[in-house]
């Protein structure tokens, strides 16, 4: 392996670190948001809105995100719906991730124990007051690890934006490997950058769910 | 006649097709402390949590005050102010601290001043004897404490009755003194109270009136000591023979 070649390709690795982070971001808020929306939607049993959210929860998880992708990017323009591809991307990771978030706030509000909610009903509250103080400050906390798990895997899956041509980490080393044949140099190059990403977030998540768990537990 | 807080008339409720209460009925006095016995799986607990509507009903009627709660009423909220409830599971908030436990209720149901609301769960924390947990985590508690201050979470909306759902259950034996003593005191202060419990002596010693329930049955009900020492029926004498105590 040649560590110039290596050196030579830091400022484009970095522009497509910074654009993996900046997707990845906006992707996950994006999904959080949905999630939240459609496990509330669920958890409440909202009419109506359950029925259509459920439908959206089944097309997401068993579809891949390339189909997704291809269909955002490529099908969509042909009924009047054109977006850039970066956009695209975004679109597809919370249409992805939206479904995966919401399963796990589904896991966190229903493993709120009953007697949570009936001794808040025992107190007066009234079922908004039951959700705000009581079965969403527990069910979320519980939900942390799925969240967190969900976190890293959509930040992988920024991957799979390479074939829509958004020149994030993975696509610039498959360019780099076409162009000029540097397999062994922008395969490095890659790991680091996801590596740079992962590790310390994986770290920080786990912290992050050790301290909502000391929060929540042992009653 | 004392008078009455509480009137249970024909109750039913169903599971499914299984009838668990038939035809339940009976008085609450004020001031008074009402125990329900009964072998295991005999309707006391869904009485109890049919009177704060945990439970829904299929027929009869609960008079409370002036209301009258009929199958599919709707507002309980209010109701359950009136009426506090302690289980048998630790139930206290584990995301908030003993004082805000306690104060959730005055603050945000009753919209009370945080000065009197606090002012009056100190003076409640005192009485049980816990005044130096106010700022610890349920977490912090032994079973014993947590039961103590959710008798207190409930006392802090000043009802006008109290249900308790075998409170000592889940406690270990050293446990179940604190808890016991601290209903006591209730009773010495006229609190009316609706008591499930298999502490045997701590039944016969509080209760004015047993009520024996089962297979969803009143099957006798008698003034508290006539209910211990004369049995009417052979099923309570059972009852009362296989108890230790």
């Amino acid at each position: 392996m040649d560590w110039s070649i290596v050196q030579q390709g830091i400022p484009t690795y970095e522009k497509a670190f910074l654009l993996t982070l900046k997707l990845s971001f906006e992707g996950i808020l994006g999904a959080i948001i949905v999630g939240l929306i459609v496990s509330f939607v669920r958890y409440f049993k909202v009419p109506g809105l359950q029925r259509i959210l459920g439908a959206y929860v089944e097309l997401s998880r068993n579809t891949p995100l390339l189909i997704q992708l291809f269909f955002i990017y490529y099908a969509f323009p042909e009924i009047g719906f054109k977006i850039s591809a970066q956009a695209s991307g975004i679109v597809g990771l919370i249409f992805l991730g939206g479904s995966y978030m919401a399963a796990s706030f589904d896991g966190g509000l229903n493993g709120v124990p009953k007697i949570q909610v009936e001794s808040g009903r025992a107190i007066g509250l009234t079922d908004w007051q039951l959700a705000r103080y009581v079965v969403l400050p527990q069910g979320l906390s519980l939900s942390i690890p799925a969240i967190a798990a969900n976190v890293i895997f959509l930040i992988k899956e920024t991957s799979i934006f390479t074939v829509i041509a958004i020149p994030e980490l993975t696509n610039t080393a498959l360019d780099q490997i076409g162009m000029l044949y540097d397999t062994n140099e922008a395969l490095f190059s890659l790991v680091v950058g996801y590596a740079i990403i992962l590790i310390p977030l994986s770290i920080l998540l786990t912290w992050l769910e050790r301290r909502t768990r000391r929060g929540t537990f042992g009653n | 006649m004392a008078e009455k807080l509480l009137t249970v008339s024909h109750l039913v409720k169903n599971y499914g097709r299984q009838e668990v209460l038939h035809d339940i009925n009976f008085t609450v006095e004020k001031g008074s402390v009402t125990v329900l016995l009964g072998p295991s799986g005999s309707g006391k607990s869904t009485t109890i949590r049919c009177l704060n509507g945990l439970e829904d009903f299929h027929s009869g009627e609960i008079q409370f005050k002036d209301q009258v709660i009929k199958p599919g009423f709707k507002k309980w909220q209010s109701v359950r102010q009136d009426i506090g409830m302690v289980f048998q599971s630790y139930d206290l908030f584990p995301n908030r601290t003993v004082i805000d436990n306690i104060l959730l209720g005055p603050l945000k149901v009753q919209k009370r001043s945080k000065d009197e609301a606090l002012a009056q769960a100190r003076h409640l924390l005192k009485e049980v004897q816990l005044s130096d947990y106010e700022n610890a985590y349920p977490r912090q508690l032994s079973g014993g404490q947590k039961q103590r201050i959710a008798i207190v979470r409930a006392l802090a909306l000043n009802p006008e009755f109290m249900l308790f759902d075998e409170v000592t259950a889940s406690l270990d034996p050293e446990m179940v003194r604190g808890v016991l003593e601290v209903i006591e005191g209730l009773a010495r202060q006229k609190m009316t109270m609706l008591v499930v419990t298999h502490e045997m002596n701590f039944a016969k010693q509080i209760a004015d009136k047993v009520l024996f329930l089962e297979n969803g049955k009143i099957v006798e009900e008698s003034a508290g000591h006539e209910f211990f020492d004369h049995p009417k029926t052979q099923r309570a004498q059972e009852f009362l023979n296989s108890m230790d105590f």
